[in-house]
């Protein structure tokens, strides 16, 4: 095996270019390399104003996300040895606007996100002297899967949806509500599905299923929405037979 | 940068209209979505031939005839093998939109799917008991 590889890193400076263009890096292949460490390697030793996110590397924090090779992947999590002999193509996130180089625009997704109120709602407080609100293991299950969401944003750039209307509120966001609907301490699921069966709303999801695809942490985006779905129509038939409450 | 404050340029690229060939699972989900319009012509046929028989004998011959002619045939068959596309992908993608809780333990998605094949093979063998028995 080579003991090189080369990157095609798309590089995207807003003074200087009218579109995205590519560089090709060589990079030294180290079987316990990730594509985040190539990245590293060209902004520590051959270009310094290579633009990218990173923090944790250890999957945690959800911002390394590229596309390499045309998928959205963790770049932390992504090993270079899989596309070897290469090269390997790094581009910034797909459906996102592009800021710099690698680095893409996250404030529509950041915006969106807290419309669907993804914390614990109460609308009665417990006193505190009650202790803490208890769940047994099968109310945690109901949940727990979903609770995963690292907030990466790989679901937006595989959902074609989301690329063709970005008016659409998207796959992580409708799994965190699902996420806190589905808690047993949770009483703000009426008011997510106000904001859920908007028309930008869970209805723009065609069940493609990419973002479950896409998913580091297997949260399955894909099922929660088409749960939610369900339960959508249910309350909604509720809603015009009990009539307004 | 264009001033203090200023935002930086943005590049948004601008999808094409043959994202869905790029990759496998896309042309599979707009070939699952085509299918819906072969299952509206087949429910527009069903009805067609219970108008026919409705009808008379004569007329439900005379649609018979319409039916048998090249074009109906081929468009009949692309319509039944888009109908079986989407028998299996829906099929397939249902344990997703309907976990089911059974006894506390949740059913695997491979039990939900055979349900359906057994449910569609038994409806199946009765409409062949109704139409040859």
């Amino acid at each position: 095996m080579a003991d090189t590889m080369t990157m095609r890193v798309t590089r995207y400076e807003p003074d200087l270019d009218h579109e995205p263009r590519t560089q090709d890096f060589s990079i030294p292949l180290r079987d316990n390399w990730v594509v985040l460490d190539g990245l590293n390697y060209i902004k520590d030793q051959l270009d310094g104003t290579l633009s990218y996110r990173w923090s944790c590397r250890m999957g945690i924090c959800g911002s390394c996300g590229m596309m390499v090779d045309d998928e959205p992947v963790l770049t932390c999590a992504t090993f270079l040895v899989d596309y070897a002999p290469g090269p390997i193509r790094v581009e910034p996130l797909a459906n996102f606007p592009v800021v710099r180089d690698l680095v893409v625009d996250i404030s529509d997704f950041i915006e969106r996100l807290p419309r669907v109120s993804p914390w614990l709602v109460r609308h009665e407080d417990e006193p505190v002297d009650d202790g803490e609100y208890l769940q047994t293991p099968g109310e945690l299950a109901e949940y727990e899967q979903y609770s995963m969401c690292i907030n990466c944003m790989l679901c937006y750039s595989a959902c074609p949806v989301y690329g063709l209307d970005p008016g659409f509120i998207g796959p992580a966001a409708i799994a965190l509500a699902q996420r806190y609907n589905l808690d047993s301490r949770d009483q703000g699921a009426a008011d997510r599905l106000d904001v859920l069966i908007h028309p930008d709303g869970l209805w723009g999801c065609t069940f493609v299923g990419e973002c479950t695809t896409a998913c580091p942490k297997d949260v399955d985006p894909a099922g929660a929405i088409q749960r939610y779905k369900l339960t959508a129509a249910i309350e909604t038939l509720k809603s015009y037979v009990e009539g307004p409450s | 940068m264009t001033g203090p404050g200023a935002l930086p340029r943005t590049y948004r690229p601008r999808p094409s209209i043959w994202w869905w060939v790029r990759k496998r699972s896309y042309l599979l989900f707009v070939l699952r979505e085509l299918s819906s319009v072969f299952v509206a012509w087949f429910v527009a046929l069903t009805l067609a031939l219970v108008w026919s028989v409705e009808r008379g004998a004569e007329q439900y011959e005379r649609l018979l005839d319409v039916l048998s002619n090249p074009f109906a045939v081929a468009l009949n068959v692309v319509a039944l093998a888009f109908l079986l596309l989407h028998t299996i992908t829906w099929f397939n993608l249902t344990p997703k939109a309907m976990p089911i809780r059974l006894f506390g333990a949740r059913v695997p998605p491979v039990a939900i799917v055979a349900a359906q094949w057994a449910a569609f093979a038994a409806v199946s063998a009765f409409v062949i008991w109704l139409v040859v028995g």
